[in-house]
């Protein structure tokens, strides 16, 4: 098991270098550089000079790599294109604030969607499953930006509910939030609870319909206390996995969302690196992202491992 | 995953392929959702005939009107026939994820078998590459890629087609490596067929229906990528009438005129769903349990 583990977690430091490669090859293998991109029309003398002095542009790409990835270990993801700002201190509010709407979510969704998933899974084709799985194929299907549109309609203007927008900024303590933030929860959890509650559905068929559970029934041991005991705790190894995914989408895939509702997290920090084509800081959230992801899935892998005394024994196994 | 679905040799090929259709046909959820997509595969084919309107004309004097029998479902904030820009709202995003999908399946697919039929090293290494490449969210690359190099059709189907064929590739070298080890490659092997062959005629029969309904999900992972893309500003030009476009502008408008914002989100959602539906009884029909797959 503790080389299972080691070899995990080495997997995924190659896998957080590989991003990082990738990362870093594919903004350089963009026409132009960063400086190019940012300045554009401007892009010539002095100007592009400067830039490039400024942001180190002018050294070999190696030693450029080896500069930012090293940076980028500390915590130092180096300055943005216009040579302003740390794009530390840039990131850190943003980064705050993708936590708390993710963890929002996540502290509302993940009991309900394993909650769901154990009553559909166990009565199973009733019409409370047929229900909640065509409500989790809407969820689960429709852009969230139709789904956030929807409901500002309902909640915000025709009920008048709650506030459509967040206008709070970015810096202000967490708490200044509520109730703002509401309804871009509800659509993450939405979401979020579809995925989680389709796995859990299945697994939860699945570990009923197996051997061992038939067994036990045939034995007569009392339904609740085969579902308890014996079925739940192999149903939910899976769940484990799936959460991880909706943590690592999260806290990084949720553009749109934040778009829709103004929300001052890491998504629209992207967008307006984009659209200035900030290419630092592109970068530097990027790599944010992606170690988030690896390093999140990384966790619910080991996790699985140390609790599922199956795969202990098992030399490798697909994701 | 697939050895309860295909028999192998298929003697007709074209039976099947009506089997599986009318077996996806016979189930509600499948026959909802077909009628879904061929509705609106037809209608973005005939709509430029049926719209009433022009969908750029616009008219000044109609701001923002409730449906009337001239425009029967309003105007927008522009004055342009909400109608006739909804209807055709669909084509772009069709067309665009219609050729990228099977170039991504092709590609990913032709990946996939090959990595698990080689595997070893090669393998294990370009498993690292996906994964690498898996943890980046697909929106961010594709907004980069479009914010330099533009939003017209040639760089968006090559760039969707290229993000979309990765998760592919894991899944279809999931579905090979089960294939793989089975004696009737092993005897193909022992007969001397070459590697292509061994391709063409063992390992793509028995991984088809993985990837029709890999291909059926990404279609409609790669139609919500778009439509984000488009929602955002960095997808449809205007004047093209958009769905996501649509609402993005409509947006702001909500509380004076909702059917601007809520006929293309129907639309839109329709489409979708229909796409989800039809998967799912694919999948159903092919005995492939798509909810057992891991989220990408």
């Amino acid at each position: 098991m503790l080389r299972m583990l080691v070899r995990r977690l080495f997997l995924g430091f190659v896998t957080v270098w590989i991003v990082s490669v990738i990362i870093f090859a594919g903004v350089e293998a963009l026409p132009g550089d960063a400086c190019t991109a940012f300045l554009e029309r401007d892009a010539q003398g002095k100007l592009l000079e400067n830039c490039r002095r400024d942001l180190g542009l002018d050294k070999p790409a190696v030693t450029r790599y080896i500069d930012w990835a090293s940076g980028a270990i500390r915590g130092d993801f180096g300055v943005s294109a216009d040579g302003q700002q740390s794009i530390a201190a840039l990131v850190g509010d943003r980064v705050k604030n993708s936590i708390l709407l993710a963890a929002g979510a996540l502290a509302v969704g993940v009991p309900l969607a394993i909650l769901l998933g154990i009553i559909t899974g166990l009565w199973r084709d009733s019409w409370i499953d047929i229900l909640f799985s065509t409500g989790a194929i809407f969820a689960m299907t429709i852009p969230e930006f139709v789904s956030a549109t929807v409901l500002i309609l309902i909640f915000a203007i025709w009920l008048g509910w709650v506030p459509a927008v967040v206008l709070t900024p970015a810096d202000a303590p967490a708490l200044a939030f509520f109730p703002e933030v509401i309804l871009a929860a509800v659509v993450l959890t939405m979401v979020m609870i579809a995925h989680i509650m389709r796995m859990v559905r299945s697994s939860v068929i699945e570990v009923m319909a197996s051997d061992y559970v038939q067994m036990a029934m045939l034995k007569g041991v009392p339904y609740w206390r085969i579902v308890f005991r014996h079925a739940l705790p192999n149903a939910l190894l899976p769940a484990i996995n799936v959460v991880a995914l909706t943590v690592a989408w999260l806290l990084g895939g949720v553009v749109v969302v934040e778009m829709v509702f103004n929300y001052p997290g890491l998504g629209r920090t992207m967008i307006s690196a984009i659209s200035a084509r900030d290419l630092p800081v592109i970068q530097a959230l990027a790599m944010i992202v992606a170690a988030t992801y690896v390093g999140v899935n990384l966790a619910a892998d080991m996790l699985t491992i140390v609790l599922n005394p199956r795969l202990r024994t098992l030399s490798q196994r697909g994701k | 995953m697939t050895e309860t679905a295909t028999p192998r040799p298929n003697p007709g090929r074209l039976n099947r392929f009506w089997i599986v259709l009318g077996d996806v046909a016979a189930r509600p959820s499948g026959l909802i959702g077909l009628t879904l997509v061929l509705g609106h595969i037809v209608l973005a084919l005939i709509s430029p005939w049926l719209a009433g309107y022009d969908y750029k004309a616009m008219d000044s004097s109609l701001i923002l009107e409730p449906p009337s029998a001239e425009h029967w479902l309003g105007t927008d904030h522009l004055g342009r026939d909400i109608l006739s820009r909804v209807l055709q709202g669909g084509r772009v995003a069709l067309l665009v994820t219609g050729i990228a999908t099977p170039i991504a399946l092709l590609w990913g697919g032709i990946t996939g078998i090959l990595l698990g039929l080689i595997g070893g090293r090669t393998d294990e290494i370009a498993m690292r590459v996906v994964d690498a490449f898996l943890s980046i969210p697909g929106v961010l690359s594709l907004l980069v890629l479009v914010a330099i190099f533009g939003t017209g059709n040639a760089v968006m189907i090559p760039t969707l087609a290229f993000f979309f064929g990765i998760p592919v590739i894991r899944v279809i070298r999931a579905a090979t490596h089960d294939v793989v080890a089975r004696d009737f490659v092993l005897a193909a092997r022992a007969r001397g067929h070459s590697r292509l062959s061994i391709v063409w005629r063992e390992l793509l029969p028995n991984v088809r229906d993985a990837m029709m309904v890999e291909g059926a999900m990404r279609w409609s992972w790669m139609l919500l990528a778009f439509s984000s893309l488009s929602f955002l500003g960095f997808g449809v030009p205007p004047p093209t009438p958009d769905w996501a476009v649509m609402i993005a502008d409509e947006r702001a408008y909500m509380p004076l005129a909702p059917l601007g914002v809520l006929a293309p989100v129907v639309a839109l959602s329709s489409l979708i769903v229909g796409i989800n539906l039809t998967a799912d009884a694919l999948a159903k029909a092919m005995g492939i349990d798509r909810a057992r797959k891991a989220v990408v």
